[in-house]
């Protein structure tokens, strides 16, 4: 056991763990966080996405000792209800997700990829997002949000 | 969490009884309470209080069996009701699947939620209605064919000095109600004295109105079956055997126990679990825990079709005779005869299977979950605790997608028995193996079709017979303890098993052949019990499997005979709707009639088709059109496009049933280009998103959805439908690009590559 400190959404937290436990688990049971969520603990799906220093990262993959002293911001910490993330107000127009359960991954992916390019590629799109699973298969709705949150014309599936 | 009502119900029943409770509105969705199980009955159904309740606050809470499994229920249960009321329909809360709160409607499932499960829920709240405007004549002074309601409140027509809200006319008054009831489960309904509305003075009803569990999820304010934590929660895990039929031989507890955090390990027969005080510890403890297993005694196929060729069935129906299908085939002047296989596949859910139970000392038990029948498993846990099910509380709290009998119900059997032997509440969080390796599987089908054709090319007899594992050898329905893995672990057997026969496309025919014979064969388990290819409900269950089969075959007969494959399916419809669908399917997807497969697509390495496939059922109808390109050299099928009619009688809500439908469309896809569950001599080896792949953003197509609203008719299903002509649609569009004709999903770049060498 060792003791961390971590800036999560902009607040400062302090916890007594394995170093080698996964952010992940860190911020759910420690920080008491809901989101990021547990998908398969394997880097493969996205649904534990968090931004550490602006950069989309699975937290199921980072041990916590790594992302000490790192600017860390969850979903909840993206916007807030009443001045939602300009991201999160496109998804939530686009209606975007069916059960919702992986939108860590899509709503925070997208948030980076447009800090980065503001009118993503069809290349830059796919990159960004093929390391994400939405077994639902929403993807028709979240690639109308990314038109929407890129200001582009949403065409009309 | 927090709770977001002020009292429990029974505190309002105590306070208040009948229709009218105090409750606040702090969300637009109501969360379960997490408060300790008391012993309570499932509300009885007959009573309007059981399902409908206004607030002195105008707020409208409703209870129901139903649960929304992430495709928007709430939100269409929540208009129906506001419609029926005349209220605003932010006004309306829905409380949904807590089995001390709501009256039983069978949990969700076959996509009935609109089409059997609002039936109550309407009938209710136009008896509410009805007594509301009584109390309102008596009040006003008016009779109440003169009174008129807008947004909760009633005025008399033509003099709006005069009027009075709900939340004021219901202050103070029991405005209970006896209702009929009749049937039961997903069936459910009840009639009061109030009659609904025509559909044709819907306002609320048909309109798009933004899914009211969307926007809390997109701000990370949602809460999951994940996150639930209660006071004293212990983490688990489990350890499943290595592989179907492997037992229990020795555990060393002295692996794990240097883990800071780890509490015990619990062992019933085969069932291993581990708990500890935080959730990394239960992880770890669940990795490194020394488990040593017998060598499994299952012995699975290393071909699973030649076994189900041969193997004796289990059971065997005729599911549909029609004239002499015998005899007009063997006078048939050509005989076409094809045969079609699909794999076992997985629900691989987004989130592995969680859950948190609180077995108390005394056996009563509260259980928070996702699961799809959360009144079912009261029942089954019950049974596997051994204790009267009015001791178990069931609180279903939205989880991820399930399309069916996914894990959700076994991961709660799994912590019910770890609570009960920690005698602390504890979460069990599935790992992904968990979940796509050992969760229920969609059954392996084989279809054999033959058919008849005459001198003029007109079909004159059909001939199926179908072999398939049951796709109710675990039934959705956990209303009994071997129903569950963990029982099955311990040494409970499975009972609760029924036949589930597979028939052309599931359970309607659209065409109308002459003379046609459907036989069905249920081959036996490939292994007993606690099997990690046990088969249960997958979406649509047997629908995309028969679909692909019957609408394939369609294809090839239409190809046999020469003619456009939507021209020649319409020769045998006389469904008008249906022939519709496919009118409108074909111009919006500037269908070109002419026969498959295409010509002139030329020796190049891409070349390109377009596939059709009709599908029914229970009432809905979805035409698909599939564009793809096929690379010939490397096998690689792109889905360019889909187009899909949808005719599911009344609309709801438009907008959130084409996400339904365009979601569908892709996991179909998906299902159809990629997923098969892989197995070696005794265990699954798909255990996660390498080796179960699914569709993923670059098999996207684009996507158009074609709404066929007939707000005369009843709404039919739309939960699943339009999973189910996808691998045929897709399937018919690589046979008019290629011409050759694949028979087996999933349609893998290695398996047409070999049908094209």
């Amino acid at each position: 056991m060792a003791h961390f400190s971590l800036k999560v959404n902009g607040k400062a937290h302090s916890v007594d763990v394995d170093p080698e436990c996964p952010l992940l688990y860190v911020l759910r049971d420690n920080a008491g966080l809901n989101n990021p969520r547990f998908g398969c603990g394997l880097g493969q799906c996205g649904a534990c996405t968090v931004l550490v220093n602006q950069v989309p990262v699975r937290s199921c993959m980072l041990s916590v000792a790594r992302a000490s002293g790192k600017d860390i911001v969850t979903l909840e910490g993206l916007g807030t209800p009443e001045h939602p993330h300009p991201v999160q107000k496109a998804f939530i127009e686009a209606q975007a997700f069916q059960c919702g359960y992986c939108l860590n991954g899509w709503v925070l992916a997208t948030k980076a990829l447009l800090d980065k390019h503001p009118h993503p590629t069809d290349d830059q799109m796919k990159n960004a997002f093929e390391g994400l699973i939405c077994r639902c298969g929403s993807h028709s709705q979240i690639a109308a949000a990314v038109r929407i949150a890129s200001g582009a014309k949403v065409r009309n599936a | 969490m927090t709770s977001l009502l002020d009292t429990s119900r029974r505190g309002f029943l105590r306070a208040g009884g009948g229709l009218l409770i105090g409750f606040s509105l702090s969300d637009s969705r109501v969360v379960p309470e997490l408060m300790a199980a008391e012993t309570s009955a499932n509300p009885a159904p007959g009573r309007l209080d059981a399902w409908l309740r206004v607030g002195t606050d105008g707020n409208i809470r409703v209870f129901t069996g139903k649960v929304d499994i992430g495709m928007g229920v709430q939100t269409a249960l929540g208009q129906i009701v506001a419609d029926e009321l005349d209220v605003a329909f932010d006004r309306v809360q829905l409380v949904m699947g807590d089995t001390a709160e709501t009256p039983d409607q069978g949990g969700v499932g076959g996509s009935t939620s609109i089409s059997a499960g609002a039936k109550p829920l309407r009938n209710a709240a136009a008896s509410a209605r009805l007594l509301l405007l009584q109390l309102a004549s008596a009040k006003l002074g008016a009779p109440p064919e003169q009174l008129q309601v807008k947004r909760g409140v009633v005025s008399v027509k033509g003099d709006a000095s005069k009027s009075i809200s709900y939340a004021a006319l219901a202050g103070g008054t029991d405005l209970n109600e006896a209702l009929r009831v009749s049937g039961g489960g997903f069936a459910l309904n009840v009639e009061g004295s109030g009659k609904p509305k025509d559909p044709a003075s819907y306002t609320i009803v048909g309109q798009s109105v933004p899914r009211i569990d969307l926007a809390p999820k997109i701000l990370g304010r949602a809460t999951y079956s994940t996150d639930i934590r209660v006071p004293g929660m212990l983490h688990g895990r489990v350890i499943r055997p290595a592989g179907g039929g492997a037992t229990l031989m020795g555990i060393d507890e002295s692996s794990v126990k240097q883990i800071p955090g780890y509490v015990k390990t619990v062992v019933k027969g085969n069932f291993v679990g581990v708990v500890a005080e935080n959730e990394w510890a239960a992880v770890r403890a669940a990795k490194e825990l020394n488990v040593h297993w017998s060598a499994p005694s299952a012995a699975f196929p290393e071909d699973v079709y030649r076994h189900m060729r041969s193997a004796q069935p289990k059971a065997t129906r005729e599911q549909q005779a029609r004239g002499d299908a015998a005899a007009a085939l063997a006078s048939a002047s050509k005989k076409v005869e094809a045969s079609y296989e699909w794999p076992f596949q997985a629900h691989a859910t987004m989130g592995p299977g969680c859950a948190v139970a609180d077995v108390r000392t005394d056996g009563v038990t509260t259980v928070w979950s996702g699961a799809q029948k959360p009144h079912a498993l009261q029942q089954g846990l019950a049974e596997m605790l051994g204790v009267d099910a009015n001791r178990v509380r069931v609180i279903w709290v939205e989880a991820a997608g399930s399309y069916g009998r996914a894990g959700d119900e076994d991961v709660a059997a799994d912590a019910t028995l770890l609570s009960q032997a920690a005698g602390k509440p504890v979460r069990v969080q599935w790992s992904r193996a968990d979940m796509t390796a050992w969760g229920g599987k969609g059954p392996a089908v084989i279809v054999d079709l033959a058919a008849g054709l005459d001198a003029h090319g007109e079909v004159t007899a059909l001939q199926l017979t179908s072999r398939a594992f049951s796709g109710t050898e675990i039934l959705p329905q956990p209303n009994s303890a071997g129903n569950m893995l963990a029982a099955q672990l311990i040494g409970t057997p499975n009972t609760s098993g029924g036949d589930e026969y597979v028939g052309w496309g599931g359970d309607t025919y659209a065409y109308a052949f002459k003379n046609v014979k459907s036989v069905g064969h249920i081959i036996a388990p490939l292994y007993g019990s606690a099997s990690p290819l046990r088969t249960t409900h997958l979406r649509d269950p047997n629908g995309p499997a028969g679909t692909f089969a019957g609408e394939s075959f369609m294809d090839e007969l239409a190809a046999e005979v020469g003619v456009d494959p939507i021209e020649f399916r319409l020769r045998y419809i006389n469904d008008p709707r249906a022939k519709a669908a496919l009118a409108v399917v074909a111009e919006k997807a500037k269908w070109e009639s002419r026969p498959s497969p295409k010509r002139g697509n030329g020796a190049g390495n891409v070349v390109s088709g377009r596939g059709i496939a009709l599908a029914l059922r229970g009432g809905t109808i979805v035409a698909t059109v599939a564009e793809v390109e096929v690379n010939r050299r490397s096998g690689e099928v792109r889905v360019k496009r889909l187009a899909c009619a949808h005719d599911c009688g009344l609309i709801v809500n438009p907008e959130a049933l084409r996400g339904t439908i365009q979601a569908n469309l892709i996991q179909s896809t998906g299902r159809a280009l990629k997923e098969e569950v892989t197995f070696d001599r005794s265990s699954v080896t798909s255990v996660d998103w390498s080796t179960y792949p699914v569709a993923r953003w670059a098999d996207i197509p684009e996507i158009e959805v074609i709404l066929l609203n007939h707000p005369e008719s009843a709404p039919t299903g739309a939960g699943e439908p339009s999973s189910r002509p996808t691998a045929a649609a897709i399937n018919n569009a690589i046979f008019d690009a290629t011409g050759v004709r694949i028979r087996r999903v999933p349609l893998t770049p290695a398996r047409i590559k070999a049908a094209l060498a």
